[in-house]
């Protein structure tokens, strides 16, 4: 693209500051551990800091759970076991209604809150990851009292005590994910967010003591690995939950190998998003953006690895560059963001040593030229031209906004590739035309498969990987297996 | 001759929607509001094409083109006045050293259903009225039917009778059923000659919508791309609030750019947009909530 | 002096509004005493033509909405008729139920709607499929509303049966015209009134109240009625619907039950008797 390109169809107007008003959002300086129905402190007394990552300030204290509280909080989840998973479903089912209810009512606080302690842009957390936590809620509440049709042939049980361990990219919805369907099924669950982003989760607590829920059912503790790891090992744990890095996911499946635990693992990707030459190539590099900065590029299921066939990779290139000249990267409670702060100094650094390796291997890079803010962790949206599958970028999971891009000749080719990977979790297909949709989705070894649009989600839709991407699926009537058991 | 039909790109209507519906998540506030709104009024296109129109109806309506509202300072004037070819020497008459364009609709406006001596002959004598700009309806039926050479060499027919005129090419967009479709249009106008390529008559439903605009839009990316010529976008009916005027323009701004955010390349075609724009303006000044009350009506 | 009550007047549903009778007339419905309680519209079969129209009118944009939306509307309905819980104990009462039973069967209304909530985004889960076909062909089958439905409600427990038919019907897609209980008619307008504010579009559920006899026949042998449901023993009631139904092939749905408070006056089977399947094929080779 030549430099009189890209000043033709420069945008002239810029747009001041629209920041999401936060004056009707309570946090509290300091919170306890949610178990056996109230917020009690930690025992041995710790807490630790939650902080923004677009100033690297502190927002809250949380409580420190060590393995006393784990087990406080597994013997809480115990006795409640018996009288939640013999009330019958449709009273269960009540529950979580109200729980959904509850969220809608409070979701721009909940919003508010997510972007502050995550990171991600405030439209985002709004219009998708709020509205999906409820919904998820919504969905799996219809299902407690229908359970006998969901296997046929099957009288499904509860399996116990749900020990459910979620990530730091989309904390609301990653408990709803996992809460929803233990809940629905009769299940008791101790559930601990992550350690960057644990408000949300706190807040979801006030949401389930409003709720009336028994107490006991629900129990949120916060914590980083070592509350993790005693969760994962606690002889009264039925089943384990586990959303996160294929790195601890293996660690999980060895932790519990010999035990009686279920498991369920919904690990990392590295997902081909693949452009056909007969694609709607305008919204083909919508998709790519979506599937790419999206949550800037935090998503397991990213389309990461763009394959674009080679008749049509200069045009597309092209158009994803002039794109990405109008993405404003900033603070997470501006409006007009479209792509937020990366969630931690820790990541950030992951990000910018992958960048570093990209260009030592010789990849070919591109940043637009967009301001980034001072404080706080931040990386401008990143493309690698001209790599291949031999490059360590192209094969190892970034979670950050870098995309890499190869050319393809044919179908063949671009299936064997986009499969050459131990990950299996997403794919994308663009194609005008239906046959190829049908057979592309047919080759592909990946759990989720979209066609002529990507990161797509909804509550009545299964989710999850092929191979080391991990096992089990969230979402829909698939979601259910993973907590019951057949007699 | 056309021939590049073929290689048209598709368009996703979800895909588009979705990419419309992101266009519309964006918050303009403060200063970048103000600036946007008055941007907007000093790009429309005053419209009254009703068949009950008057000369005093369209003396009134320019009267209104010159002074939106002179209790509020620094207001640009509208870009134009669009009216029928009838109207278009007292409107000349009354927008005398403004400054304001006279736009005419032509071609047996709105539904082109006229041989092409009439369709001449009316655009014509637009023309020789004083019409600054002619907006002509393009022959949906013949498009439909697949006619495209047809088509086009009506679109070079009256761009030839505009003279010294500037043309814009009504697309009518509700009848071309597909975003493909529009695509197609478009292509065949501004190859045929089109200085502007317009939605609709603003006389059946729908009008112009986000979707059919980001279509054209691309349109003429590509076209400068090919050419080196910039052709101007009108949507036209159904934008009667700042809030939708001003997700066009972000759309405008972040497809098109700063050589597009003029009057010269985009024009509104409305009518009671302009009040409303004043409202907001008056809000951004005062702090208070408008009454329509205070605005007039012309 | 004690304070006089306004009493209401009982009128149709149709369109989202409360119209009366475009024919005038009407029946009383009196008290065991013999004192009257209300006089009721007696629909005509104009009413009845008048509320087919407005229900295919409705019935695609209804059939649209999401399944998501589809539930949280009918859980809607649900708080709202539990907000108006002593309403409806006490008129069914006055219709000469014990207070028990009353009680029992509003709160089995309301979760009858919350059941079928649950239901509007997972019975397309049960019924659809992707069939295996034998040629290189992605093939699948799902479930699609049958359209308008005409809806002969239960006679006893008025509300119960009357919820027990509309729910599965609405949350699968259909648009409906149920003809209430006709001795027992006062719940069914006062649950219209819990419809009309509960965001359910006008014209997607639409309650006459007035004689079987007389509408029966107009009900059954309507051409723009996709399906007639009828709850009841009446065996010439049966045979006549039956009969006049093959005038445009209506899908017929027979009830004989008269207690709508058993487990099994629930499933998804209820949903699934007024929707069709729809099989699709597209080639997979390149």
């Amino acid at each position: 693209m030549t430099k009189k390109d890209k000043n033709i169809f420069k945008a002239s107007w810029s747009y001041d500051e629209a920041p999401e008003s936060t004056d009707h959002v309570q946090i509290k300086k300091q919170y306890d551990l949610y178990i056996d129905g109230k917020f009690t402190k930690p025992i041995k007394g710790k807490y630790f800091a939650s902080y923004s990552p677009s100033d690297n300030k502190e927002i809250a204290k949380v409580a420190e759970a060590t393995q006393e509280d784990v087990d406080k909080a597994v013997k809480a989840a115990n006795r409640a076991f018996k009288s939640w998973s013999e009330l019958p479903g449709k009273e269960r089912g009540k529950y979580i209604f109200r729980i959904a209810r509850l969220i809608q009512e409070r979701a721009r606080e909940f919003s508010v809150i997510e972007s502050l302690d995550g990171g991600k842009p405030i439209r985002e957390s709004r219009d998708i990851d709020i509205p999906l936590a409820a919904n998820h809620f919504f969905y799996y509440a219809g299902w407690a009292d229908k359970l006998e049709y969901a296997f046929p042939n099957r009288k499904p049980k509860p399996v116990g005590v749900a020990g459910q361990i979620i990530p730091w990219n989309f904390p609301l919805l990653m408990a709803a994910w996992k809460l929803a369907p233990a809940l629905a099924t009769g299940n008791t669950v101790v559930l601990k967010p992550a350690e960057t982003t644990p408000l949300t989760a706190l807040k979801l607590a006030e949401i389930i003591h409003e709720s009336g829920i028994p107490k006991g059912v629900v129990n949120i503790i916060t914590g980083a690995g070592e509350t993790g790891a005693a969760i994962v090992n606690h002889p009264n744990v039925d089943k384990i939950a586990f959303t996160g890095s294929t790195g601890v996911g293996k660690y999980i499946q060895k932790a519990t190998a010999g035990t009686n635990k279920k498991l369920t693992l919904e690990l990392g990707g590295k997902g081909a998003n693949i452009i056909f030459e007969d694609a709607a190539i305008d919204q083909a590099v919508e998709g790519i953006v979506n599937a790419i900065f999206f949550n800037q590029g935090h998503v397991c299921c990213a389309g990461s690895r763009l394959f674009v066939q080679e008749s049509v990779a200069d045009v597309v290139i092209e158009k994803l560059k002039r794109r990405m000249e109008t993405l404003i990267v900033g603070n997470p409670l501006d409006k007009n963001t479209d792509i937020g702060a990366i969630n931690s100094k820790k990541q950030l650094q992951t990000i910018e040593s992958y960048i570093k390796i990209g260009l030592n291997e010789g990849g070919e890079i591109y940043q637009p030229d967009c301001k980034l803010p001072k404080n706080g962790n931040w990386c401008a949206p990143t493309l690698f031209i001209n790599v291949s599958q031999s490059h360590r970028i192209v094969q190892e999971e970034i979670f950050g906004p870098v995309l890499a891009i190869q050319t393809f000749r044919t179908i063949d080719e671009v299936v064997e590739k986009a499969n050459n990977t131990p990950f299996g979790l997403s794919a994308g297909v663009w194609t005008e035309k239906g046959s190829k949709i049908f057979h592309m989705t047919q080759k592909l070894n990946a759990g989720v498969v979209w066609a002529n649009t990507f990161n797509k989600f909804d509550a009545t839709s299964p989710f999850g990987g092929y191979k080391e991407s991990g096992f089990g699926r969230e979402g829909g009537l698939h979601g259910l297996k993973p907590y019951v058991k057949f007699e | 001759m056309i021939t590049n039909l073929k290689n048209l790109p598709t368009y996703d209507t979800v895909g588009v929607n979705e990419r419309v519906a992101r266009f519309c998540t964006r918050s303009i506030k403060k200063s970048s509001k103000t600036e946007g709104l008055k941007l907007a009024l000093s790009m429309i296109d005053l419209t009254t094409l009703e068949g009950k129109d008057t000369k005093g109806k369209v003396q009134q309506l320019c009267y209104k083109a010159m002074h939106p509202h002179d209790t509020l300072k620094n207001i640009p004037t509208v870009a134009a006045i669009c009216v029928y070819p009838t109207y278009v020497g007292v409107a000349k008459k009354s927008l005398k050293g403004s400054g304001i364009q006279v736009a005419s609709v032509a071609t047996a406006f709105p539904s082109g259903q006229a041989n092409i001596e009439a369709k001449i002959s009316d655009t014509k004598f637009a023309v020789d009225q004083g019409a600054d700009e002619i907006d002509m309806v393009i022959s949906r039926g013949k498009f439909l039917a697949g006619e495209y050479q047809f088509v086009f060499d009506e679109i070079a027919t009256i761009k030839e009778a505009c003279g010294k005129a500037h043309l814009k090419v009504i697309l009518e967009t509700g009848e071309l059923d597909t975003l493909d479709n529009v695509r197609k249009a478009s292509e065949i106008a501004m190859y045929a000659g089109a200085d502007f390529i317009k939605t609709s008559t603003g006389k059946i439903q729908p009008a112009a919508t986000l979707p059919v605009t980001y279509v054209m839009f691309d349109a003429i990316k590509d076209y400068y791309l090919k050419t080196g010529r910039m052709i101007g976008m009108k949507p036209a009916g159904g934008i009667s609030t700042s809030k939708i005027a001003l997700q066009y323009l972000v759309m405008l701004n972040e497809m098109l750019g700063e050589k597009w955010m003029n009057k010269n390349y985009f024009r509104f075609g409305a009518s009671s947009l302009a009040n409303d724009i004043l409202m907001q303006l008056a809000k951004a000044e005062t702090g208070n909530y408008q009454s329509p009350n205070y605005f007039s009506k012309d | 002096m004690t304070r006089l009550s306004i009493n209401k007047t009982y009128k149709l549903y149709i369109g989202g509004k409360f119209p009366r009778t475009e024919s005038g007339r009407y029946y009383a419905i009196n008290n065991k005493k013999g004192d009257l309680i209300a006089n009721m519209c007696l629909a005509s079969r104009k009413d009845f033509r008048n509320a087919v129209v407005i229900a295919r009118k409705a019935q695609s944009s209804w059939a649209g909405v999401s399944a998501l939306n589809k539930g949280q509307i009918l859980y809607r309905i649900a708080e709202m008729l539990e907000g108006r819980k002593e309403q409806f104990i006490a008129e069914l009462i006055l219709q000469g139920e014990t207070k028990s039973n009353a009680q029992k069967e509003v709160e089995a209304s309301i979760d009858r709607l919350v059941y079928y909530a649950g239901w509007s985004d997972k019975y397309q889960q049960l019924f659809s499929s992707v069939n295996p076909v034998s040629s290189p062909h992605f093939n699948f089958s799902n479930v699609e509303p049958a359209g308008v439905t005409a809806i002969i409600a239960p006679e006893e427990q008025s509300l119960l049966g009357l919820v027990s038919q509309i729910a599965p019907a609405i949350v699968g897609g259909n648009t409906v015209i149920a003809l209430a209980s006709e001795n027992k008619p006062l719940t069914s307008i006062s649950f219209a009134e819990v419809l009309n504010s509960s965001d359910v579009p006008g014209g997607v559920v639409n309650i006459l109240t007035g004689n079987k006899n007389e509408l029966i026949e107009h009900m059954a042998s309507h051409m723009d009625v996709n399906s007639i449901i009828y709850c009841g023993k009446n065996k010439d009631e049966m045979k006549l619907i039956s009969d006049l139904a093959s005038l445009n092939v209506k899908r017929t749905v027979f009830y004989k039950k008269t207690d709508w408070s058993t487990d099994n006056s629930q499933s998804p089977y209820f949903i699934e008797k007024l929707q069709e399947v729809k099989t699709t094929w597209h080639p997979v080779k390149v």
